[in-house]
């Protein structure tokens, strides 16, 4: 069964199409990815996802109920964690789960065992009497994510979870996350990291309000074209005269000690360090890497989902 | 050879008990993009903002393009870019003005602050929205602003602080190539990131813990840091997979990429090699694929680093 349908969803902000016929489903316990660049229309889904705004056309399904007949239903299948920090900074870590629990109106006792679990869960336990806004980046985000999933919802929502977190507390975020499927929870999130994106089973790539692709992220990053190549020199910058005007050469990335190479054309490495060698250019290295999520977040976007 | 764009020495910065900055050293030539990590609340920002002057060190030396903060920082701010971590622009200004405020209150001279506004305008893609206020824009465009506002007055040294939290892959490019252009016209370039594709975009980086400075290198170099090898295997049922991998002492990195299960082993050979692993895997009722080798990246060694410094604190 899938835990989230989406189909023809349009929404407008005036004169503004935010969202154009997008249609998607995610399969139970799965762990569906958003990407698009800003503005794309990822947290307008994300708010028609959560009931916090009604779509001007489509249909939404979380859970096997229709959002849109039944919002009351479908927010107890839901959890939501918002971009931006949105719990009570003066309350403690346990009075923000208790007030979440009363809004939802839960068993006080199923509610209490959830507590404990979901303290247990993310190491919180031991910062019960806290005040939440005197956590950390990563533990307010633990302390979202324990709020959102309290009330044991199907489908959990999480609308640019880590955006500023470090890596450590993003490891360990994700961590919890992965728990998760296994208790036959789905999960929709968006993120604007590319390391993120490919933690997740599938990903949809938005941009101006259309759906541009969906799959994994194997196979979004086997449709970047040529070969990916790494050249490290001192010289970057006579690396990048050599292969100017070559019309083989796709696109190139400047990294620090590198530069990344995209080259449509047979015996790519071969042809690329023929190429150096003829104008004098010195390298350390010429290897074939792999494309990454990235690279076709990059030439998807720009081609407008033709590639 | 030209002098130090920045030169710190020993710089200490305590807030009460605390020590956020212990004694920190570092140098950034010019032409020169050296990348800062390290987890939040390491000391990153209190650094910058003392290289700023927007805060006394407890004690230490900064030294900005031969020039001493602590006694010439009026001096020192026509030779310094700023780009905050939180966008610190004026909202009701539109694009444009608060360019032609801010190049006038860093001393662009008046006959050229127009066709500079006009240049990194364009440079920046910030054409369409120059009349709008700067609060109106999205966040990639704020981001783009404040460099832009930031590199006005030709800085030697340009000081960004998480510069693209929150901004897409696309802007996130654009950006770095503009910093590209920047150090490759003379300019140094300090920057903090937590995205690790940033790291990899550095010509040096320098990893701070708990106020310390732990590692520096090229980013090749801390790449040749990583111990053992990193492989990843197709998995499933994959929840299952990942805590039978958490279970076993001799696997670090243990982490999971959608279906693919990521771990480092320190041996070649043994029950701890790559494919002994996958092996054992399959007898606990995981179905696998071949393991393959996974290449180190900066984030891998960063976790090493880290992975036995004491637990975070709330």
């Amino acid at each position: 069964m899938n835990a989230v349908v989406v189909d023809g969803l349009t929404h407008r902000f005036g004169e503004v199409t935010a969202l154009d016929d997008v249609s998607f489903e995610v399969a139970e316990s799965e762990i569906f990815g958003l990407i698009g660049p800003d503005g794309a229309g990822k947290t307008t889904l994300m708010r028609l996802l959560a009931g916090l705004l009604t779509p001007n056309g489509g249909q939404i399904e979380l859970g096997g109920v229709d959002v849109l007949a039944d919002p009351e239903a479908a927010k107890q299948k839901l959890g939501y964690l918002s971009q931006v920090f949105s719990l009570y900074g003066d309350l403690t870590i346990g009075e923000n789960l208790d007030f979440v629990v009363e809004m939802f109106q839960e068993d006080r006792a199923v509610a209490a065992e959830a507590k404990q679990r979901l303290l247990e869960m993310t190491d919180l336990a031991r910062f019960v009497d806290r005040q939440a806004g005197r956590l950390s980046g990563g533990m307010k985000q633990k302390l979202g994510l324990s709020c959102a999933l309290i009330h044991r919802p199907q489908v959990l929502l999480l609308d640019e979870p880590t955006t500023g977190v470090d890596p450590l507390s993003r490891r360990d975020f994700w961590r919890l996350l992965a728990d998760l499927p296994g208790q036959g929870v789905t999960i929709v999130l968006s993120s604007p990291y590319m390391d993120e994106a490919a933690r997740c089973d599938r990903l949809a790539l938005i941009d101006h309000g259309r759906l541009l692709a969906t799959g994994t992220a194997d196979e979004l990053a086997a449709r970047v074209k040529g070969t990916m190549l790494e050249v490290v020199s001192r010289d970057l910058p006579a690396v990048s005269a050599a292969l100017a005007g070559a019309a083989e050469l796709l696109g190139e990335t400047t990294f620090g000690d590198a530069l990344h190479v995209r080259w449509d054309g047979p015996d790519a490495e071969a042809a690329v360090l023929a190429r150096l060698q003829a104008a004098g250019v010195a390298v350390q290295e010429v290897i074939e890497i792999e494309a990454g999520l990235e690279d076709a977040f990059v030439e998807l976007v720009s081609t407008g989902g033709a590639s | 050879m030209s002098q130090p764009a920045l030169v710190v020495t020993d710089l200490v910065r305590k807030f009460g008990d605390f020590t956020a900055v212990d004694h920190v050293s570092l140098e950034v030539q010019p032409g020169e993009v050296f990348g800062f990590l390290g987890p939040n609340g390491c000391g990153k920002s209190t650094t910058i903002k003392m290289i700023c002057g927007l805060l006394a060190p407890t004690a230490g030396r900064i030294v900005v393009d031969g020039l001493d903060v602590a006694t010439q920082a009026e001096a020192i701010r026509a030779r310094l870019g700023y780009v905050a971590q939180f966008f610190n622009l004026y909202d009701t200004l539109t694009v444009r003005e608060n360019l032609l405020f801010f190049g006038g209150v860093y001393g662009v001279p008046a006959g050229e602050l127009e066709q500079r506004v006009d240049h990194w305008i364009d440079r920046l893609d910030l054409g369409g929205v120059a009349g709008q206020r700067a609060g109106q824009i999205s966040v990639g465009l704020q981001r783009s602003l404040a460099l832009a506002a930031a590199v006005l007055h030709e800085p030697v040294m340009l000081l960004l602080d998480e510069p693209t939290s929150g901004v897409d892959p696309v802007a996130r490019r654009a950006f770095f190539e503009v910093i590209a252009e920047l150090a490759a016209s003379g300019a140094a370039v300090l920057v903090t990131t937590h995205v690790m594709d940033e790291a990899e975009r550095c010509h040096r980086l320098s990893l701070m813990n708990r106020g310390r400075l732990v590692t520096e290198g090229t980013p090749t170099e801390i790449r040749a840091l990583a111990g053992g090898s990193i492989w990843q295997v197709e998995v499933a049922p994959a929840g299952r997979a990942l805590t039978l991998a958490e279970s076993r002492a001799d696997l670090s990195a243990v982490a999971l990429f959608g279906t693919k299960l990521q771990y480092r082993v320190a041996e070649e050979n043994g029950t701890g090699a790559p494919e002994a692993v996958a092996e054992w895997l399959r007898e606990q009722g995981i179905t696998t694929g071949p393991p393959k080798p996974v290449r180190p990246t900066i984030e891998h060694v960063f976790l090493q680093v880290l992975r036995d410094a004491p637990e975070e604190q709330p």
